[in-house]
């Protein structure tokens, strides 16, 4: 079984090799990129044709990434392109080389961390401004279009009994709170600029760090809710929180880096083709992916049905 | 900065800052050697004992053999996630989770020690009227103890190796310095910490190699 189909795979390199030495011979560019680009994804494709037409678009490896990821493959299908699905990339930087160097066409991306990756040092703060700082940071050749209202960020997130308990709305009533503040989160925590340096500097808040490091997810919510820790970094779009009935305090000082969704593109996306995507960000709210990503944690439904009834709903298929 | 990431490490641990205070290597390296040694201890408890009796009288031989073949499978993040979602973050869940890797070394070097003796001397121990308990203590142990201790000495390297774990779920050890490098792109800050492991591992294996050596008895040295 699986000599057989490591054998298919080899084949299929082969056949991609052929067709990338065509496409050279024909004037295009480094056959081993376009080689990469057909076989770099799951394989189950095969090998379709690459170039030309198709687009590829990559997700990080995070499922509500690829259900935003699953929303523009669906609706530039409808546009009538191609679409090579090339999702569950690992980090930021394995993908944006692979943007930069034209193997991938698209990718959602958030804007705090997208430019925080190409300018550590950026002093950026609201959304508008983060996007036209991105205009300037990334690379030639890629761009970012609009970004939608949904966002994904960092948050100071508490319990709705300990939020009432101190009446507690925003992040600088944390500084009222008579007692050692713990938060859970991933370590790197203490050393971001929203974490628990920039909340004493900003807030007047004295938190300590106690490292869960699964990036918000199960664990870091049971710390919370078995009261091991008064605060926890949970990503906003998480279902989660709804579902414990969990506080996220309001940033009116925006300590914390926006990261709304915005795709980054390679010049391949054209004007027909980022229109549609506009579109969908137009319609995207933080409601909207709270509960396209529900429907993946609760109900275990695939990115591409997920994005298929949001788009239909929305009447943008 | 356009060093390369190992020689930027090996600045990363030269800062005099970085040897004292509560996030100092000192500590963590104590707490990172408390959580191995904690491990091996509780897994020493239940293991030896019970590899001790199985090498001893033969019985239980393959049901033990089996599943400390098994539990070897068992990946041990995924084991301090599961624990830690049922019993909360801190010691309790990663330590559970070394003492379920350590048992099977343990157990081997255990039963191995006792099944290496000389059926001839065992028979001749009996044959002069020791106890059942005498023949092991007296005799089966002594003579198997270099292996018993070459169990305790790979349950250590694997779990002084895994024991950065413990940092996954709220607790200190040399694990703080790679989750925070890895986390914050910080890759001299994570391979500093993996060194420090690294060493600590090496350290650890060739005390115990020394130990192994010295406590074979003077009779079988010679051969």
């Amino acid at each position: 079984m699986t000599h057989h189909s490591t054998r298919r795979h080899l084949l299929g390199a082969l056949g991609l090799g052929g067709i990338a030495l065509g496409a050279a011979a024909c004037g295009s560019s480094d056959p081993f990129e376009e080689g990469d680009t057909g076989g770099g994804g799951s394989g189950s494709d095969g090998g379709g044709e690459s170039g030309g037409g198709t687009i590829a678009i990559g997700s990080q490896a995070y499922y509500s990434n690829e259900i935003i990821a699953e929303l523009f493959a669906q609706v530039l299908e409808g546009e009538g392109l191609t679409v090579d699905r090339q999702y569950q990339i690992g980090q930021r930087e394995v993908y944006m080389p692979e943007l930069e160097e034209g193997a991938l066409d698209l990718l959602p991306e958030y804007l705090g961390n997208l430019l925080q990756h190409y300018d550590p040092e950026a002093q950026a703060a609201s959304p508008e401004e983060i996007s036209s700082a991105l205009g300037e940071a990334l690379p030639d050749g890629l761009r970012v279009l609009s970004f939608a209202e949904a966002s994904d960020q960092d948050s100071y997130t508490t319990t709705a009994e300990f939020a009432q308990t101190h009446s507690l709305t925003a992040i600088g009533d944390l500084a009222g709170v008579d007692e050692d503040l713990r938060i859970a989160a991933n370590s790197e925590f203490e050393v971001r600029p929203y974490g628990s340096e920039g909340v004493k500097e900003v807030y007047g808040v004295d938190v300590s760090v106690v490292p869960v490091e699964d990036s918000g997810g199960p664990l870091t919510v049971q710390a919370l809710l078995d009261g091991d820790v008064q605060l926890a970094n949970i990503y906003t779009a998480d279902p989660t929180i709804a579902q414990n009935d969990l506080v996220v305090l309001e940033d009116p000082e925006s300590l914390i880096l926006p990261q709304n969704v915005v795709p980054v593109v390679s010049e391949k996306i054209d004007d027909a083709a980022a229109a549609a995507i506009d579109a969908v960000l137009a319609e995207l709210s933080a409601a909207d992916l709270v509960e396209l990503n529900r429907q993946s944690v609760e109900d275990q439904r695939s990115s591409a049905d997920i994005a298929t009834d949001w788009l239909t709903e929305k009447g943008l298929v | 900065m356009n060093d390369s990431p190992f020689v930027e490490s090996l600045r990363w641990l030269a800062e005099p800052s970085r040897w004292s205070g509560p996030a100092g290597i000192p500590l963590r390296t104590l707490e990172h050697l408390g959580y191995t040694a904690l491990g091996i201890l509780l897994a020493a408890l239940l293991a030896i004992p019970l590899g001790l009796a199985v090498g001893h009288t033969g019985r239980f031989k393959g049901l033990v053999v089996a599943t400390a073949g098994a539990a070897r499978a068992l990946p041990t993040l995924g084991l301090v996630t599961l624990f830690a979602l049922l019993m909360g973050i801190g010691l309790t869940a990663p330590l559970l989770s070394f003492v379920i890797l350590a048992i099977p070394s343990l157990l081997a070097g255990a039963y191995s020690a006792v099944e290496s003796a000389d059926r001839a001397t065992v028979d001749a121990a009996r044959a002069q009227g020791m106890t059942e308990l005498q023949v092991l203590t007296r005799v089966e142990l002594p003579l198997g103890m270099p292996l018993l201790i070459g169990g305790v000495r790979g349950a250590t390297v694997q779990v002084v190796a895994t024991a950065m774990l413990a940092a996954y779920v709220g607790n200190g050890g040399l694990g703080r310095y790679i989750f925070q490098g890895l986390g914050s792109q910080n890759y001299p800050q994570m391979i500093a910490g993996s060194l420090l492991v690294i060493a600590l591992a090496l350290v650890l294996d060739l005390a115990l190699l020394l130990i192994q050596r010295l406590s074979t008895p003077r009779g079988l040295r010679a051969a």
